[in-house]
């Protein structure tokens, strides 16, 4: 197998024409079959069923023939049309940039700076799964600025991950040397198969054990159970047994039964989709996976996570679950665990959990200081808790979370605590920040209140704070502008393995099959294997 | 008036006076079209009530017009060593310091009023959508002295996103 990180062009696997579209052309393919069983049955049996079949109505006309021709003229152009596309569909990678050409009439040409790598997706749905392919998206900072290399073969798409992220950190060391175990001589395409749909959903290589979050099962359906969704839902029931109760009339059942099925099928999906969800820290950053069936798994590189929001829905406090968010500076077309966005990183863990993840993506607030102010930023009610926390005269504004509503300030970054019923609490990396701003309206002056913004990327979370002390408001404006112009001024971590000089790697970034790797410094061997994908 | 949110530390660079006949232009043609519909349809349908809203709405355009001098006085920025800070409004406060590692890009606009006063309106851009630092009423050549500075700060102090 050949590197794909030669700089040479190379093509995407050959089953990507059936991957991508051809499975409607199967299953078009599949209705003729079966509408032309009728006739095969007439044909040997001389019995008639199905009489109104357009088919059979086609099969006794003269056109039979004009229509056979032309079925077997579209069916060649679409086949021609699929194989060109996936001929003129190539990709190269070079020590700079991701670039992807397609299209037969209109080329399309992209191209994505490696240093600006936000994420890398891999996702396997089931069918691809199943012929050992996998769909790898390069997601660039901005809008719609994502790299699809969709299909490559499965273990090449995990290869092609760990040499993407290995140049994009600006490592001196081309490539991590081959030391995953050779397979022990062939293997029947059958046996491999069998092995990948098997294998864990998180390579136990990859990242050290006392990293990884894993999802509770238990904890899953209770969260689900335990959301917005479900108020819902309950509100529509005692609706319905209200308007039978008042009317007398089942006729509600049946308008109301398409509702029920499609709610169930919502959990259903919901469920599978962030079974066997984990969080794991790798040398080349935080990879989420999850998915039973069709199975996804991302990679956040260092310093790409613009902020962090922790938050608490309410029905969650009894079980301490909490769920947690980022912003980032991609949209990637993947959905996160469980349909969500995928900028929810955690669905819902408890406390450690939280902990956890917030380890692997704020690795500057791993400290013992840091630690206790941050779960206290989740737990504590407030008052003197190193927070500076809204003046008592607030709470004509902030009727019950004046107490909890406050900031405070750690090396590397601003924590903004929020609310006393949805607890919140959002982390701002002082090197992620665009800016910050300090304001203050009629209603806050006369209060000699204010709030402050922290300005990041677009995304779920908008960092403000308002109903400070005007004053300590003024400082946090102060400190935080110094801050933020020293944090990015000391920043390295957009190329991460930079100061690195010295081989070997800790870890593989991704313990994959084997990388004939060129040796350090020496230019890139030629591809032996133009046509790129080894099935 | 000590409750006014203020940095003291800084001296504040202030925009044209020249900008507040293009403020004072800009608010008067919006009023006037505003005023003059709703005016038109309370003369068309005849209700009462309409003409209350009417006068209510151009009272407040008169307010707001008459404060615009204030308000155009109270846009101000200073370039740091390391960053560009900013702020307008006077009811509504606001202050912004965007580091020059953060531009992404600066835009200069010129409307048509803009240009005949020769004034200019510098933009910055980040990567975040919030950080809103817009200043008008830069004379053209220092619009163009300022863009070119703030590039190449920004480009001397360049930082991942």
């Amino acid at each position: 197998m050949t590197s794909f990180t030669d700089g040479e062009w190379h093509r995407l696997h050959p089953l990507t024409p059936l991957l991508r579209g051809g499975i409607a052309f199967v299953a078009i393919l599949g209705f003729f079959l079966y509408n032309l069983r009728d006739i095969l049955i007439e044909e040997f049996f001389g019995a008639r069923s199905g009489e109104s079949e357009p088919l059979v109505w086609l099969y006794e006309s003269e056109y039979f023939v004009l229509a056979l021709i032309a079925i077997a003229v579209g069916l060649a152009v679409v086949i021609v049309g699929y194989y060109l596309a996936w001929k003129m569909n190539t990709f190269r990678i070079t020590d700079e940039v991701v670039e992807v050409r397609s299209g037969i009439v209109f080329r399309r040409n992209r191209k994505g700076r490696l240093d600006r790598i936000q994420g890398i997706n891999i996702g396997r749905p089931l069918l691809a799964r199943l012929l050992g392919a996998a769909r790898l998206e390069v997601n660039v900072a901005g809008q719609d600025a994502n790299i699809k290399l969709d299909y490559l073969s499965s273990a090449a798409a995990d290869e092609l991950r760990g040499e993407i992220l290995i140049l994009a950190s600006g490592s001196r060391i081309a490539a991590a040397a081959a030391q995953a175990p050779a397979p022990g001589g062939p293997v029947s395409l059958l046996d491999q198969r069998v092995a990948e749909l098997l294998a864990p959903e998180l390579d136990p290589n990859l990242a050290p054990p006392e990293s990884v979050v894993q999802m509770h099962t238990g904890r899953l359906i209770g969260s689900l159970l335990l959301s917005g969704f479900s108020v819902f839902v309950l509100a529509l029931i005692g609706g319905i047994i209200w308007g039978v109760a008042a009317t007398g009339s089942y006729l509600f059942l049946i308008g109301v039964l398409p509702a029920l099925i499609g709610t169930g099928s919502f959990y259903i999906t919901r469920f599978t989709r962030s079974l066997r969800y984990s969080i794991a820290g790798t040398p080349d950053g935080v990879r989420i996976g999850f998915g039973l069936l069709s199975t996804s798994n991302e990679t956040l590189p260092p310093g790409r996570v613009h902020s962090v929001q922790v938050t608490q829905p309410l029905l969650w406090r009894p079980s301490g679950w909490w769920e947690i968010k980022v912003n980032r500076a991609s949209t990637s077309s993947a959905k996160g665990a469980a349909g969500q966005a995928n900028t929810t990183i955690l669905p819902v863990g408890n406390v450690d959990d939280v902990r956890k993840v917030l380890a692997l993506v704020l690795p500057g607030l791993t400290d013992d200081a840091s630690v206790e102010l941050l779960t206290r930023g989740m737990l504590s009610k407030g008052g003197d808790d190193g927070f500076v926390n809204s003046p008592r005269r607030s709470r004509v504004w902030l009727w019950f979370s004046w107490r909890r509503n406050g900031f405070a300030l750690l090396p590397g970054a601003v924590v903004l605590r929020q609310g006393a019923i949805w607890r919140q609490l959002t982390i701002v990396p002082q090197a992620r920040m665009q800016s910050v701003a300090l304001q203050q309206g009629p209603l806050f002056r006369a209060l000699r209140l204010a709030s402050v913004k922290v300005h990041t990327v677009a995304g779920p979370i908008v960092p403000s704070l308002g109903g400070i002390d005007a004053d300590e408001a003024t400082r946090f404006f102060r400190e935080v502008a110094d801050a933020a112009i020293a944090s990015s001024t000391a920043d390295t971590s957009h190329r991460w393995r930079s100061s690195e000089n010295a081989p070997p790697l800790p870890v593989m970034p991704d313990a994959a099959p084997p990388v004939s790797a060129p040796p350090v410094g020496a230019p890139p061997a030629p591809s032996q294997n133009p046509d790129g994908v080894g099935a | 008036m000590t409750n006014r949110l203020d940095l003291p530390e800084i001296t504040w660079h202030r925009v044209s006076p020249r900008y507040i006949v293009v403020d004072v232009v800009g608010g008067l043609v919006f009023a006037l079209i505003v005023v003059g519909a709703g005016a038109a349809v309370a003369y068309f349908t005849g209700l009462t009530w309409l003409w209350i809203v009417v006068a209510a709405v151009a009272l407040v355009f008169v307010i707001a017009l008459a404060l615009t001098p204030r308000r155009v006085r109270s846009i101000g920025y200073q370039l740091r060593d390391d960053d560009v800070l900013f702020r307008r409004g006077i009811l509504y406060q606001r202050f912004v310091a965007v580091p020059y590692g953060r531009m992404q890009l600066v835009d200069i606009n010129r409307g048509p009023l803009d240009r005949a006063l020769g004034l200019s309106e510098l933009k910055f851009v980040t990567a975040a959508a919030a950080t809103g630092v817009v200043i008008p009423g830069l004379a053209e050549a220092d619009a163009e002295e300022l863009r070119d500075r703030l590039v190449a700060l920004a480009e001397s102090r360049r930082a991942g996103l």
